[in-house]
């Protein structure tokens, strides 16, 4: 066992022994326990728990890569400015609101302001987008196994589903909140210090988001040396149409992911709500203004490592990485197939994103120990996000689907031992998904945030915003919003309709078409169909104000 | 809160939030995107400033942007007299 891999070892042994122990300390015994941690989860800790939930295996392994490789720096914006500003539009336009309704889920909040069939297309919706979502990052969990501790994919995947069964299932969302305010713990400090050492080693300024800075004019010249636009330069890959709705879609569906909104209702109170979202944004903001940095100062240590070197000199992280087939050449064939003495040039190979932040320490040339740790941090993005989504289906089945359906004279027993069996469903449908991930996984989780985007985010502002929308308005708007942007979707992903669709908009960008679709579908409809009852309008201006008044009170005891 | 009162409340609310919301367009769709060619040409720190709006000017400023939704919201709060009790607002 090499060196990196016994300090691997070491973090992952430790990280997670902690996870079950925080999870067998904070067990549940009953449903609001089990769905919501009794709404009695602290602001910062819940805050860390949004932050953790959220941030997935795709933020912590992928995103620099995403920004420096794929889209060569600018074009990445999309993802930075579209993830992190849909935290603005959930902080001001939902969280406070939808915790003074005081429900469970998305599809619970659906289900009482409009229509019982507007609940089930919410139902569909939420399993769909958590289903397609947590395939990823079990399929995450097995990669970090096999690259840092040699195990077999299929057993890492295994590790992985054993611990989330473990806690999530003993704890529901208690534990799960808990487990992952420890996992944030884990993932930020794995991500910042070899941030903050590659940092000091390539600029001599610790702090990432200002040595950035200094290394861009280089980068630039290097980029340009080698026939590839300039790093900063706008546009160059993505035209401003598809640089505006990507990021409207991403900042849009962020604000209608069920998982995130879910977490609000964890909260204390409607004041805790607001706090919530403001320690969720500063706890992602730390990541998400390092990841540019990372992709940045990987880049240009990248193009100086390779560009130039030949084989037999080359770095030893270019063969690690190459000996499991993430850096290849350019076409794709093995790096195994050049001459011994081949000099590389940077445009000839090709470099796979997610290797970025798991190779940075080792890029940086930082020692052994830390590598380990980043392991555990790209293992704890993946568990804590997978738990979460876990959570939306499993309540989604036992309170959406088994109690306010099948059987509404469910003890709170039996909806608990309900929601237990879904979970251990749930996850065994993941685990499978993750060990035989169907090919358009990848593709296909960006585009959940069009499908959130063009699905929920004008039901729920309309239902707090405007009294007067109403069931069939919701229903026929949720319907058309899904179905064109699926539509869409499919016609022009590469897999199935590859077409360039309309005025070459991207596909991942669509959702925020279908969003106003949507909005006109909901705002038209609701004109021409019966007003919500009295007490529903009522309702719908009560959550406006703070404080509990005795309509939210009887609304919440399910007596309206 | 009498009638008045909770009109009043709510118009503030929906001033401050669509305050905010303007300036979160700015920072992101407008300097980040829209605007970004011109603010290229000024240096800020080592980036092209439209450069670092859409990389990380724009991610520090929504944070700021709900903080000073957060106090502000709490500021009204208390000018209203609403005191939440956090027992009372629990779920059913």
């Amino acid at each position: 066992m090499s060196q990196i891999q016994t300090w691997t070892l070491v973090f992952v042994v430790l990280s997670f022994s902690l996870y079950i122990y925080i999870a067998y300390a904070s067990r549940v015994k009953d449903t609001s326990g089990f769905y919501i941690a009794g709404g009695g989860i602290p602001a910062p800790a819940n805050g860390a728990a949004i932050a953790a939930d959220w941030m997935s295996a795709a933020s912590f392994i992928s995103l620099a890569g995403i920004v420096g490789l794929s889209f060569n720096g600018y074009g990445g914006s999309v993802f930075l400015m579209g993830w992190t500003g849909g935290y603005v539009l959930l902080a001001l336009l939902l969280a406070p609101y939808l915790r003074k309704f005081g429900k469970y889920t998305i599809p619970d909040f659906v289900g009482d302001r409009y229509s019982e069939s507007a609940r089930l297309i919410a139902v569909i919706s939420a399993i769909v987008v958590s289903f397609v979502y947590v395939a990823g990052q079990m399929a995450g969990v097995g990669v970090v196994f096999q690259r840092f501790l040699g195990v077999d994919t299929t057993l890492g995947v295994i590790i992985g589903m054993a611990i989330v069964f473990f806690y999530a299932v003993l704890g529901g969302m208690k534990g799960i909140t808990w487990t992952q305010v420890a996992q944030y713990s884990v993932l930020i400090v794995a991500y910042l210090i070899p941030a903050f050492a590659v940092s000091a080693k390539v600029t001599g300024v610790a702090m990432p988001q200002i040595g950035f800075g200094q290394i861009l004019d280089e980068l630039n010249a290097l980029q340009a040396d080698l026939g590839l636009s300039e790093y900063t330069s706008a546009f160059a890959d993505i035209n401003m149409l598809n640089m505006v709705l990507i990021t409207a879609s991403l900042m849009f569906g962020t604000a209608g992911l069920p998982h995130v909104i879910v977490r609000f209702y964890t909260a204390k109170s409607v004041r805790a709500a607001r706090f919530s979202a403001l320690w969720a944004l500063f706890f992602i903001a730390l990541l998400y203004t390092t990841a540019p940095s990372v992709a940045a100062f990987s880049k240009l240590q990248i193009i100086k490592d390779l560009d130039g070197t030949a084989l037999s000199a080359v770095p030893r992280w270019f063969n690690t990485w190459a000996d499991v087939g993430l850096i290849t050449q350019a076409d794709g064939s093995p790096i195994s197939d050049l001459a011994a003495d081949a000099t590389l040039r940077y445009t000839d190979v090709a470099i796979n994103n997610d290797i970025i932040v798991l190779a940075s320490p080792e890029i940086g040339g930082l020692p052994a120990p830390i590598v380990g740790l980043v392991a555990a941090g790209g293992l704890a993005a993946a568990l804590s996000t997978a738990s979460g989504l876990l959570l939306v289906i499993s309540s989604s089945v036992a309170n959406d689907v088994y109690y306010k359906k099948i059987n509404p004279q469910a003890t709170e027993a039996r909806q608990l031992m309900v929601g237990r069996i879904a979970m251990a469903g749930a996850i065994v449908v993941a685990g499978y998904l993750g060990i035989n991930p169907p090919g358009f996984v990848a593709q296909v989780v960006a585009l959940a945030f069009g499908l959130a985007c063009a699905s929920f985010f004008p039901v729920l502002v309309l239902g707090i915003f405007w009294k007067n929308c109403t069931a069939a308005g919701a229903t026929a708007g949720m319907a058309v919003g899904l179905i064109t942007t699926m539509a869409y979707m499919l016609w022009t992903i590469d897999i199935y309709g590859n077409s360039d669709g309309i005025f070459g908009i991207a596909e991942t960008g669509f959702g925020a078409i279908g969003m106003l679709i949507n909005f006109a579908v909901t705002i038209v409809v609701s004109q021409f169909s019966t007003k919500p009852s009295e007490v529903m309008q009522e309702l719908v201006e009560e959550i406006r104000y703070p404080g509990r008044t005795q309509l939210v009170a009887k609304h919440a005891e399910g007596e309206l | 809160m009498d009638q008045k009162a909770r009109q009043e409340y709510w118009r503030r609310n929906l001033r401050l939030m669509a305050a905010l919301l303007a300036i979160w367009a700015l920072v992101s769709f407008g300097a980040g995107i829209l605007f970004v060619e011109a603010l290229n040409n000024i240096s800020f720190l080592g980036f092209p400033l439209g450069f670092w709006f859409a990389q990380q000017g724009s991610i520090i400023t929504f944070v700021i942007l709900i903080a000073v939704y957060v106090w502000r919201m709490d500021a009204l709060d208390k000018e209203f007299g609403i005191d939440e009790y956090e027992q009372e607002v629990h779920h059913s």
